[in-house]
């Protein structure tokens, strides 16, 4: 056995550095962890704020003002504009996998492809707020 | 019988299946959410405060927040399944997600009915 994959040392441990510099996600890979993350940030901790601005807001009119005031800081703007990357990357990759709950895209050339939509698309959708909030 | 894990999945499509339905239900109160308030020319006190107070709304949102406790419980258990090994911790975390979850729909139902 002289091929490259026989002369690795096996068997191989997931360790972090293993994780940030060796491992090497494709485009889908990306999308799935990506969903993963958003998912787990929108459930801890933007669901409790965006609960916390609603109340507020529907309380009374000063409260409207001051949850708008503070709205308008540019710590929270980067907080809302995270949140809003969150919610679109989640919803973006949602649709992608209920696609393919549907063998909507299966190949491997549709599914790199549809990837790199949702990728993107979660990423202009964010820009596009971002240039609304600003 | 198999060696069940009470912490593990409950080794059927149901879960699967309610994950689903509950994303296309958000889905869709995303975007009717996003095009009431994009047709809203200049969004005041009043506005806002009408939208959430109308009975469809909060009926809408009822649905919403039940949906997204839904969602959000099967795919933390999925993240803890796949993360947290010690079955008592897991245990744990997940006592406390559904703890989370409930008190979100609690509060959610506090704010639109008051």
């Amino acid at each position: 056995m002289s091929s490259a994959a026989a002369r690795k040392a096996r068997p191989k441990y997931l360790s972090l550095r293993a994780l940030l510099f060796e491992i090497r996600l494709p485009l889908p890979g990306w999308v799935s962890i990506l969903h993963r993350i958003s998912g787990a940030l929108l459930v801890f901790p933007f669901a409790a704020w965006l609960l916390y601005l609603l109340d507020a807001s529907l309380l009374s009119e000063s409260g409207y003002e001051k949850v708008k005031g503070y709205l308008g800081l540019p710590l929270v703007k980067a907080g809302l504009l995270l949140f809003v990357w969150a919610y679109c990357h989640h919803f973006c990759a949602g649709i992608r996998f209920l696609l393919l709950d549907l063998n909507k895209g299966i190949e491997l050339k549709q599914a790199r492809l549809s990837s790199l939509i949702v990728l993107a698309a979660s990423l202009s959708l964010t820009a596009w707020f971002g240039a609304r909030l600003w | 019988m198999v060696n069940r894990v009470v912490v593990g999945a409950h080794y059927g499509a149901r879960d699967w299946l309610a994950q689903r339905i509950t994303a296309v239900i958000m889905a869709a109160y995303s975007v009717i959410l996003l095009v009431v308030l994009g047709t809203n020319a200049s969004l005041t006190y009043g506005v806002w405060k009408d939208l959430f107070t109308a009975g469809w709304m909060r009926v809408a949102t009822l649905l919403f927040a039940v949906s997204l406790a839904w969602h959000a419980w099967v795919g933390v258990r999925d993240i803890l399944m796949d993360y947290i090994q010690p079955v008592g911790l897991r245990l744990g975390m997940q006592v406390l997600t559904l703890l989370l979850l409930a008190s979100y729909l609690g509060w959610s139902v506090q704010i639109l009915w008051r």
